[in-house]
């Protein structure tokens, strides 16, 4: 082993210019690998944020007619025990009317604990004038809708509670969602000031949640409703944005295609330049030979150079990929300065590219390597 | 004396549509310590004979016996390894790997064997440099010497693992008249010293004449064996 690892170094030493050869098509093609590969990870990480980054991932609800539930099992409490879900909010959520000049707005009237439903949908950054409601009979309404009748902070309100009566509720913020129809029909509250104006209070009709890797939103979702009565049903993410998803997945699978293909190529490129050197090394084979190495240490000698090409190659590729990335994030970017495709690195995909490059320096190797243990010593001395 | 190497009815035929037979029923026997030589024309059988008993080419029939022991069966590698511990090889081109150093070169067998140098092998690379007057050049790289140069380096290769057999194929066949004199008379002293077995192909037959024993091959079989 030691030998074949020394000869394997004096080749690539002696040999400089093939060796910086191969060392830059292996650093290209694995830089290529990482600049891509974190191009599309960071691209679909900032197109899932931005699309679910703000909503409910997997969401508890009653399940048939029913829109109201007690949660007497305490979900709620199973779920924050559980290191799955990084956010849990319960809510209550009705449709009622706003009675305004004689005309009536159709609201969805949403009750949060704010604590909670703050780290979903980050309602505190989103209110842009006033504050949260806090007290009963305190309402905040979409920018939308506010603007669309020219309501002020302040402003007493008369909301239609279908089938019971006409409350009045005070408007005490405005919020921006930056979804316009929830801009305009959202109207927000405390949960138990919701609960008290439906007159249904200890009820509840949705738990929302967010997840720690959005990805197996669906698998959490099957595993919860096995555990969940019948009477409630659970709603994930993924089954209501398919669209997105096999939007997605196309660019998945396009990134490693682009991937596969230029690992091919490096290891082609590797392959036939370790071939060549074989047919330039039979000389020294031969003689090596002659003199009692073995087979096996014979075709050492490429295995090594393989070994230490796709080492120094990994590492080099994975500087270049990383530097790559950060100078297209930062030189590349929207017309506010903000990145066109936020920096993303995921190590475990950056030490599996550095993986890929040993093994497929190794495997191109491996041809070499069979070529190198098959030569006759006598064909090389026989022919001087 | 005991015969160190044995050939024994040695066949030898090239070809699978066209055979050419290279080598009759050869009968060969070397004694321990001994210096001998074979000449021959080109195209006489004297390489492949020598690439035989060096177990580098199989006879198509008979049988090659070192120390006693029959090679027909070996393995592979059994072969390399019983190669690099009895025999020296030293040819007409030298050979050295253009990558290493004299001195690396020279360890090279010993690091087949062994598998790291040690300083008493170190050391003993640097007797047989000595011996061989390449002291001044050892950190050289192989190619950085003189072909005088070069050849002496293999031949203190060839010795490094102590073989019992050395087999010089033309050892001098490139080097000029005085040279190949002064490479001589180090084999013949190395061969006193050493008491390796010494078996020399050479066509110069003013070197052949210094060896303990003549052999001359012609079409494949032995025409002359005189002992001095």
């Amino acid at each position: 082993m030691r030998l074949a690892f020394k000869i394997a170094k004096q080749f690539l030493k002696n040999n400089k210019g093939q060796t910086v050869l191969i060392l830059l098509g292996i650093t290209i093609g694995i830089s290529v690998q990482i600049f891509i590969g974190s191009l599309i990870d960071g691209l679909q990480l900032s197109l899932v944020d931005k699309t679910i980054g703000s909503s409910s991932h997997i969401t508890i609800s009653p399940s048939g007619r029913d829109n109201f539930f007690e949660d007497k099992d305490d979900i709620y409490s199973m779920l924050r025990a559980d290191t799955r879900f990084t956010q849990v909010s319960s809510s209550f959520d009705a449709a009622g009317f706003l009675l305004y000049d004689e005309e009536t707005y159709s609201l969805l009237s949403r009750g949060f604990d704010f604590q909670d439903a703050n780290g979903i949908y980050k309602f505190d950054e989103r209110i842009i004038e006033g504050r949260l409601p806090n007290g009963e009979r305190e309402v905040a309404l979409g920018i939308g809708l506010v603007d669309e009748l020219g309501l002020n902070i302040g402003d007493e309100l008369d909301f239609i509670i279908p089938e019971i009566a006409l409350e009045n509720v005070t408007l005490v913020g405005v919020f921006d969602l930056r979804i316009a129809s929830l801009n305009r029909s959202w109207m927000i509250t405390e949960i138990s000031s919701a609960q008290k104006l439906f007159q249904r209070e200890g009820q509840i009709s949705s738990i929302e949640t967010q997840v720690e890797n959005v990805f197996d939103a669906d698998i959490i979702a099957e595993d919860l409703s096995m555990s969940l009565s019948n009477s409630l049903q659970v709603d994930n993410w993924k089954a209501q944005n398919e669209e997105l998803l096999s939007g997605l997945t196309g660019q998945s699978a396009s990134s490693y295609m682009i991937q596969v293909f230029v690992l091919l190529a490096v290891l082609l490129g590797i392959s036939s330049v370790l071939a060549i050197s074989v047919v330039q090394k039979s000389r020294q084979l031969g003689i090596l030979k002659a003199m009692g190495i073995k087979n096996k240490t014979a075709s050492q000698i490429f295995l090594f150079q393989g070994l230490i090409l796709g080492i120094f190659g990994g590492i080099l590729g994975t500087g270049l990929g990383i530097g790559l990335t950060y100078i297209f994030s930062v030189f590349v970017t929207n017309p506010d300065g903000t990145p066109l495709v936020p920096f993303y690195l995921d190590y475990g995909f950056v030490a599996f590219s550095v993986a890929i490059a040993i093994i497929a320096a190794m495997v191109a190797a491996f041809i070499p390597a069979r070529k190198s243990s098959k030569l006759n010593p006598i064909e090389v001395i026989r022919n001087g | 004396m005991a015969n160190v190497l044995e050939l024994s009815k040695i066949n030898k035929i090239y070809g699978e549509k066209i055979k050419t037979q290279v080598l009759f029923d050869v009968d060969l026997g070397f004694e321990e310590s001994s210096f001998n030589s074979i000449i021959g024309a080109s195209g006489s059988g004297k390489s492949t004979l020598m690439n035989i008993m060096g177990t580098l080419d199989k006879p198509t029939s008979g049988d090659v016996l070192i120390d006693g022991r029959s090679t027909k069966d070996m393995s592979a590698n059994q072969l390399s390894a019983f190669r690099n511990e009895t025999i020296g090889f030293i040819f007409q081109f030298h050979y050295l790997l253009p990558e290493f150093s004299v001195i690396d070169n020279i360890l090279i067998p010993y690091e087949i064997k062994h598998g790291k140098v040690n300083a008493q092998a170190l050391k003993r690379a640097n007797d047989l440099i000595e011996i061989v007057g390449l002291t001044k050049v050892r950190k050289n790289k192989a190619t950085d010497i003189s072909g005088g140069q070069q050849q002496r380096a293999a031949i203190a290769r060839a010795l490094i693992n102590s073989p019992r057999i050395i087999l010089g194929d033309e050892p001098t066949g490139n080097l000029d008249s005085e040279t190949t004199e002064n490479v001589y008379n180090m084999l013949r002293d190395i061969n006193n010293e050493f008491k390796s077995t010494f078996i020399v192909i050479t066509h110069d037959k003013r070197i052949a004449e210094k060896a303990d024993r003549i052999i001359e091959i012609k079409d494949g079989k032995i025409s002359m064996d005189i002992r001095s």
